[in-house]
């Protein structure tokens, strides 16, 4: 059993095809940079208009681009860029909002409470999971060092 | 020039992922959570907001900034309250990424219909 395991997961590797890793940070590159500089675009506008600061600019320009998300993924765009650039879309927060979004609207079918509710973070969970419990971590650790000190 | 560090530094945490997906050959729930827990370690040691400074948007876009602004809230709120704190200002600077998506997504899930 061992044995036809490793041997089928060498023929696999074998068949598997080669991933054009350079071609595809390319693309993630290219499209992640035009995100970043939409979302520079928000904050700019929300600093020159709203009396933001750089460090709290950030929270407006997250809701404004995941709205945008929202329209994008609603009307099946965000998936045709996605597909062409991998981490570029996944990587920004629009990829966080996409994941939300996405999983709301396809489980609409199942009701609101059900499958919108029980569903909306099935991809993003694990986001959330992992950010709140190391900023925890770290947070906690911070805090106990400099009691200390 | 902020647009310009703004794409370089954005575009380079993206292929960071890309990275992540090709070479580690990990799912994208995989690479997120990753670089959520980067973000989170680089603003422990203090990195992340002069990197903000640096780069703006480059640095608030992608979903390190989440992370990032969890443990600034959570330390904000320590400083103030003690160890407590730690738990209860964990959303405090980053509320809009999450309750946006959970709005959104309630929104988009009312008009919009499931396609394929």
């Amino acid at each position: 059993m061992a044995k036809q395991q490793t041997n089928y997961q060498k023929y696999e590797s074998k068949i598997e095809p080669k991933r054009p890793v350079l071609k595809n940070c390319l693309k993630a590159f290219i499209i992640g940079g035009i995100i970043c500089v939409i979302g520079q675009l928000i904050s700019t506008f929300y600093m020159y208009f709203f009396n933001f600061t750089e460090q709290t600019v950030g929270n407006p320009t997250t809701a404004t681009l995941i709205f945008i998300t929202m329209l994008l993924t609603g009307f099946g765009v965000y998936d045709k860029i996605a597909q062409f650039a991998g981490a570029g879309t996944a990587v920004p927060v629009t990829g966080f909002g996409t994941a939300v979004i996405s999983a709301a609207i396809e489980h609409r079918t199942e009701g609101f409470v059900q499958g919108v509710g029980g569903n909306m973070f099935k991809l993003a969970g694990s986001v959330i999971l992992f950010g709140v419990f190391s900023s925890f971590l770290i947070a906690l650790i911070k805090t106990i060092f400099s009691y200390w000190s | 020039m902020v647009f310009v560090w703004a794409f370089l530094v954005g575009g380079l945490i993206c292929v960071i992922g890309q990275l992540i997906l090709d070479i580690a050959k990990l799912t994208p729930g995989h690479a997120l959570s990753i670089l959520v827990v980067i973000g989170a370690i680089l603003n422990g040691f203090g990195l992340y907001e002069p990197l903000i400074d640096f780069a703006g948007a480059g640095a608030t876009v992608p979903i390190t900034s989440f992370g990032n602004s969890l443990t600034q809230g959570a330390l904000e709120e320590a400083e103030k309250h003690g160890l407590i704190g730690v738990v209860t200002g964990m959303f405090e600077v980053t509320s809009s990424g999450i309750s946006s998506a959970i709005i959104f997504g309630m929104i988009g899930a009312i008009f919009f219909k499931p396609k394929g």
